[in-house]
């Protein structure tokens, strides 16, 4: 049947085995792009004509802020799909999202500090996009306080997912802010319906870093899913006769 | 209808009703979502006399003059449609030059002058590097080859500001500007990337 795969994919001990196996196909991968990205980034990518070397801070700012948003987006997709197909699995990959997305905020807002005082002159600006940021930040930390908040794991699940469904509402008003309200951030040089507005040389490292980053997280949630599963499945026979073994 | 289907309908809803409500609360809010308003607002009488808030526009080219041997700078910020003098006294960021980005905030004074305490610098999404905007503005006379999709002020001062020729330009900046044309120049516009400060106001 085609669709044995997919049957698979809710059952704990194939996916714990496969996050095994996956691993280091990621991890390696993403130190060397990183690496590289960042010597593209750092070292062979011109000065800027507006903000000279300044504007090096965007390889590290921008993959952040867009991991913020994918990562969140990957929480929010993995609590609906555990809420409607009652998939834990799914459940466990939201939970093992969370921290790493609200890592990834916390480092596009402290970047986008160090980047604003030197190119707008603040560090910080109640600006539309920043603030949303700010609030999805508050989104995945309510997410996980919701989370430890409950002792029955069903429930946490359930009620965390919910919350994670309704917060997704943040993603698209964060990436389209600058083209709604009037803000003091600029409009997205990268993910946008044209060409991106970055010249090639500086455009080749900044995707690069982007690339490195989402295997990043794609190796830190397989090993935190791994975690999570040990955790919930902890009295499960097959995970008995896997130790044993 | 399977309990599955019931909850895949309750999630869609969910996600469907928190999308109208929050969509219509930031269209009811949109004022207060205002992060700065431009010359055009300000003239039209969107703020109060005598009222804080953030003005945003683009430092008129040739406007900006020194008063020396002090901080103090006047300047003009304009959105190409309407103009409002600045003055301030202060450090400014790097990034404060002629036919730029800038957001003031401040108050304006009896005689329509409006006077900041903040200046910050609001540039565009574009990077490249000098020799390219250098380039660019010798081939196609300062107009990026770029979409148009780029942030509310940009977007919108673009329209204005770039298919003037420069008589047009010239008849529509107000006296003012022609009579400190000319006045002493900021070193910061007169810094290293002197083709971006060729490039009309949006770009």
């Amino acid at each position: 049947m085609t669709w044995t795969w997919f049957h698979r994919l809710g059952s704990p001990p194939h996916i714990y085995r496969l996050a095994t196996r996956l691993t280091p196909w990621f991890a390696w991968p993403a130190a060397l792009i990183i690496v590289a990205a960042l010597y593209g980034g750092l070292v062979l990518a011109p000065p800027d004509y507006q903000q000279g070397d300044g504007f090096r801070m965007v390889y590290v700012h921008a993959p952040c802020a867009w991991m913020s948003l994918m990562v969140y987006t990957t929480l929010a997709v993995a609590s609906a799909v555990g809420l409607i197909w009652r998939m834990k699995v799914a459940y466990a990959v939201a939970a093992s999202c969370a921290p790493i997305g609200a890592s990834f905020t916390a480092a596009a807002l402290m970047t986008g500090m160090l980047f604003g005082r030197p190119m707008w002159g603040t560090y910080w600006a109640w600006d539309p996009q920043l603030t949303f940021e700010l609030v999805l930040l508050f989104i995945y930390l309510g997410y996980m306080g919701l989370r430890s908040s409950f002792d029955d794991p069903q429930r946490a699940d359930r009620a965390s997912s919910m919350l994670a469904v309704v917060g997704f509402i943040d993603v698209p008003i964060i990436h389209f802010s600058t083209t709604w309200w009037n803000s003091l951030h600029q409009a997205p040089s990268v993910l946008r319906f044209g060409k991106p507005t970055i010249a090639l040389p500086m455009l080749i490292p900044l995707l690069m870093m982007l690339l490195g980053f989402t295997l990043y997280f794609v190796a830190i949630l397989l090993v935190r899913l791994r975690g999570e599963i040990l955790r919930r499945e902890r009295s499960a026979s097959w995970l008995r006769e896997a130790i044993v073994s | 209808m399977t309990p599955r289907r019931r909850r895949l309908l309750l999630v869609c809803g969910i996600v469907a009703g928190v999308a109208v409500s929050t969509g219509l609360a930031l269209t009811a809010f949109r004022q207060n979502v205002t992060f700065y308003f431009i010359p055009s607002q300000v003239a039209s009488g969107a703020v109060h006399s005598g009222e804080d808030f953030r003005l945003g526009g683009m430092v008129t080219k040739g406007s900006i003059h020194r008063v020396p041997g002090t901080l103090e700078i006047h300047f003009l910020v304009t959105d190409c449609t309407r103009t409002v003098p600045v003055t301030y006294t202060g450090l400014l960021p790097d990034l404060f030059r002629e036919g730029q980005g800038v957001i003031a905030h401040g108050h304006l004074n009896g005689a329509g002058v409006f006077v900041a305490d903040t200046v910050l610098a609001k540039h565009d999404e574009k990077y490249m590097p000098p020799e390219m905007a250098k380039q660019i503005e010798a081939e196609h006379g300062g107009v990026m080859p770029f979409g148009a999709e780029g942030d509310r002020l940009h977007t919108t001062t673009q329209a204005a500001c770039a298919p003037q020729s420069p008589a047009q330009a010239l008849s529509a900046a107000p006296p003012s500007t022609q009579a400190s044309r000319g006045a002493s120049r900021s070193p910061a516009a007169e810094g290293p990337p002197q083709a971006s400060t060729r490039l009309p106001g949006g770009l």
